[in-house]
């Protein structure tokens, strides 16, 4: 019995791989990056720790790289979740709430003991992370079961998201000085801490989707639902689990943006994040349509992404201007992206000898 | 060929080739003004790629076409449109939600005021499904609440539309119509052919090619046969160019039916009793054998569809049970089915079949898989291995298992499909016109397939618009008419019989 065609290496499978063109636009921002910003590149040393810009696009990146993971999947199956941005910030209330609850008497209690938390660590992180799951479980239920339209169903809890996170601080924001919390997104093990958990995150949904069936039926589902309920597979299913599974990566995600501005900040805790989350994916190459996705493109998009907001804060473009900035920028990436430019590479890419098929 | 200005259209070499596949080696093709030309060929002969070539789907990479004389390269298919060549594709390529009367004229709609003028323009279409086809039906009503056939009507109307068109291309558009509506189509092609118009008609109906056509050009495997003049070749003849090979096989058939006949066992592997969908088909007896090939006969629309798909668990029956080997079926669903060995190939190859950009491996363990649940995942070697068994099984023709399914020609996509339901070694297999848009070769294979998958132990259901293939593969036959289950025959009947009991009493 003949086994697996073994794929060999070469320029035209690299080019043709869904990691080519989110690789060749991050290459892009660091050669300009190289070019423009001096010290780019260098990193410190500093305790054992390791500092510098580059480091920083990672940690700074960590958080869309959470939701990028969740999103990739939700993507995947032809839907959409709005609502990641508004998940992140309940997770980081409830977060916040349980550590200092003194919101809830209406008072804003300034905390300087980093020892001081009013539930254990624990019963907080799985708390948060409880209520982010079941927000994405009300998602998937109306997109799976009710059958709303994914953009319209995740939009209800992206506009009542902030509601509920600012019903449960109280209205106020809440400051968070645990020290161990704050770890989750400040703390220094050579690299940033909040790398490793993007990276067991990353393991963990990759072995998830690429050695079990689940990564082929959500791109079945993706492709052609039809065709995969005659196949037997539950279509329904598949998507609940999806969108649950990216609500819990927001969850996460907002756990790691609280800690990192040592506050619960209902209104601006992943703002317009979900949007960067959504381009991520669609520069790691996953159709909007659904059907085929990588995890790995999906976060050298999200890399894209905070390269772009750090190249452009180094060389001094004001935070203003930075939105419209980065605007120009992904317009040109996803221009890169189109099918017509592909073919213009493969046509330099592939020397002009080849013989026939 | 002594008249080169009776030729609208000349097509000289044309070559094109597909990642793996030379799809069209050096082919030439003439019309001449005011003819019925067909073009035939088994699956991947490259008859659909040299259309697409002439409407520019595709780009040819070498070859010169000749409109009228003068050299064209179309560009796109609109720009075909605009120099004269209409196309209507064998999968209907409208706009199901939007009326019939928007999709007939989408794009060239009547304006009054700078708007759209409704009135006027519901006018035109209905005058002209009426003048064209003789088809009278409300064009406000959405197009996708009429059947298929209806569908097929309104594309060629859209096509005919065009008041310029010197060159009228149908793709297998006869492949869902029935006797009546294929003669309105012929009548159409008639007038147009009279009013000079040249149309290129593509079908695997044999039958047809000699009651319309006046020449015919047969393709195979990407290179040009010849071209006939319909009077001068023999079906047989006509046949044995188009596959290649001898038509011992067809005779075989009659055989081995007669053979697997024996094998038949008397205990039902299904039972359905009183089973039915309101609104889909009227409560019916069926029982299935293991052995036995089961044929379903009736029109389009008389149910056979609806029948496969209750009994499949696809929609679910509001009346009556159905009990598999003697247990009765609780909880009907797709996947329950396949874990009580029931698998169902469905009618639609494109929207329920193939998962187009799975590979042929994923798009054949799709079903085992789903089976075995999320996390019990085959290994890549096992996938490789059952891939593989399927492939040389059925020969389907594909550079390698990893090939996306979408690059395979419809008859192969089609047993990638079988493959994926023989995989699950189901012990009833429902198969609804597992043979549509396939050609003659092919077909006969699969007709194989399925007797010799009967004299395995399994029950078949073999469900087709071409009465004369359900009587060759069938031992059984059940008759549907307006929803209802009408008739059974066993045993051997003639065409004759069958019919009548299609068409109903009155006849």
């Amino acid at each position: 019995m003949r086994k697996s065609n073994g794929h060999s290496f070469t320029w035209k499978t690299f080019t043709e791989s869904r990691l080519f063109l989110p690789l060749i636009a991050l290459s892009l921002i660091l050669l300009f990056d190289l070019i423009f910003i001096p010290g780019f590149f260098a990193i410190e040393n500093r305790d054992g720790n390791l500092h510098g810009s580059l480091i920083d696009i990672f940690r700074n990146g960590s958080t869309v790289m959470l939701l990028a993971i969740g999103m990739t999947l939700v993507i995947a199956t032809g839907g959409i979740d709005l609502s990641v941005g508004a998940v992140m910030a309940i997770a980081a209330s409830v977060a916040g709430i349980l550590m200092n609850p003194s919101a809830l008497k209406n008072e804003v209690f300034f905390v300087t003991d980093p020892n001081y938390t009013f539930q254990p660590l624990w019963l907080v992180i799985i708390s948060a992370l409880f209520v982010a799951i079941l927000c994405g479980l009300w998602n998937g239920m109306l997109v799976a079961y009710v059958r709303i339209q994914p953009m319209v169903a995740t939009l209800i809890l992206m506009i009542a998201g902030r509601g509920i996170a600012q019903l449960i601080t109280n209205g106020l924001r809440v400051q968070i000085t645990y020290k161990l919390f704050t770890f989750l997104g400040q703390g220094w093990v050579i690299l940033p801490f909040s790398l490793y958990i993007v990276a067991i995150m990353f393991v963990f949904t990759w072995l998830m989707t690429r050695k079990t069936a689940i990564g082929m039926f959500i791109e079945s589902v993706g492709i052609n639902f039809r065709s995969s309920f005659y196949s037997g597979i539950d279509e329904k299913k598949i998507k609940l689990m999806v969108y649950t599974f990216c609500g819990f990566c927001a969850g996460i995600a907002g756990l790691v943006a609280s800690s990192n501005i040592k506050t619960s900040d209902a209104n601006n805790i992943g703002l317009t994040t979900e949007l960067d989350a959504i381009l991520a994916v669609v520069i790691g190459g996953t159709a909007m349509a659904g059907g085929r996705f990588s995890l790995l493109a999906s976060m050298v998009g999200a890399l894209v992404m905070q390269a772009i907001t750090q190249s452009m804060y180094a060389i001094g473009v004001p935070a203003f201007a930075l939105q419209a900035i980065k605007a120009v920028v992904v317009v040109f990436v996803i221009l890169l992206y189109s099918e017509q430019f592909r073919s213009f590479i493969r046509k330099f890419s592939v020397p002009k000898t080849e013989a026939k098929p | 060929m002594s008249e080169p200005d009776q030729n609208i259209l000349v097509m000289e070499g044309i070559s094109k080739a597909f990642p793996g596949v030379q799809a069209l080696d050096d082919v030439s093709f003439n019309l001449k003004r005011g003819e019925i030309h067909c073009l035939v060929g088994e699956n991947g002969a490259g008859k659909s790629t040299l259309m697409k070539a002439l409407t520019g789907v595709d780009q040819p990479d070498s070859g010169r076409i000749f409109l009228d004389g003068k050299e064209i390269q179309a560009k796109s298919p609109q720009h075909a449109q605009s120099l004269g060549i209409s196309t209507v594709y064998q999968e209907i390529n409208l706009c199901p939600n939007l009326s019939v009367a928007e999709n007939i004229l989408l794009g060239r709609e009547p304006h009054k005021f700078g708007r759209v003028d409704w009135a006027k323009m519901n006018v035109l279409a209905s005058e002209t499904l009426q003048r064209l086809l003789g088809v009278d039906i409300d064009v406000t009503k959405p197009l996708g609440s009429y059947t298929v056939a209806i569908q097929q009507m309104v594309a060629i109307a859209r096509a005919l539309y065009m008041a310029s068109a010197k060159i009228l291309i149908l793709d297998e558009p006869t492949s869902s119509l029935d006797v009546n509506e294929t003669q309105q189509l012929f009548k159409v092609m008639k007038k147009l052919k009279d009013e000079g118009v040249g149309i290129i008609f593509i079908t695997h109906f044999i039958g047809q090619v000699y009651e319309i056509s006046d020449r015919i050009t047969v393709l195979r495997n990407g290179k040009l046969v010849g071209t006939y003049d319909t009077d001068s070749i023999t079906r047989v003849g006509l046949i044995s160019k188009m596959i290649g090979r001898s038509l011992a096989e067809f005779d075989e058939m009659s055989k081995i039916k007669l053979d697997s006949s024996k094998h038949i066992k008397t205990e039902a592997l299904l039972q359905a009793r009183e089973f039915g969908l309101t609104g889909a088909i009227h409560p019916f007896d069926l029982d299935l054998h293991a052995g036995e090939v089961v044929g379903l006969a009736g029109l389009l629309g008389s149910g056979r569809t609806e029948t496969a798909n209750i009994l499949f668990g696809a929609e679910k029956a509001d009346s009556g049970s159905v009990s598999v080997n003697g247990n009765l079926v609780k909880e009907h669903s797709p996947l329950g089915s396949i874990k009580r060995g029931v698998a169902l190939c469905p009618e639609d190859r494109k929207a329920a079949g193939i998962v187009d950009d799975l590979t042929v491996r994923e798009n054949i363990i799709l079903a085992i898989q789903a089976n075995k649940g999320w996390f019990k995942y085959l290994s890549l070697q096992e996938q490789y291995e059952i891939a593989d068994t399927y492939i040389q099984l059925l020969s389907i023709a594909t550079p390698s298992p990893d090939q996306p399914v979408k690059n395979l020609s419809g008859g192969n996509q089609q047993k990638v499909i079988l493959a994926r339901w023989l995989a699950t070694n189901p012990q009833v297999l429902i198969l609804d016109e597992p043979t549509r848009g396939i050609d003659v070769g092919t077909k006969a294979e699969i007709q194989k397939l399925v007797l010799s998958l009967a004299e395995e132990g399994k029950a078949c259901v073999f469900i087709s618009s071409e009465l004369e293939e359900v009587l060759r593969t069938s031992h059984r036959i059940v008759v549907l008419r307006e929803r209802e289950k009408v008739a059974e025959f066993a045993g051997e009947v003639d065409e004759k019989t069958i019919i009548h009991a299609i068409a109903g009493g009155e006849a």
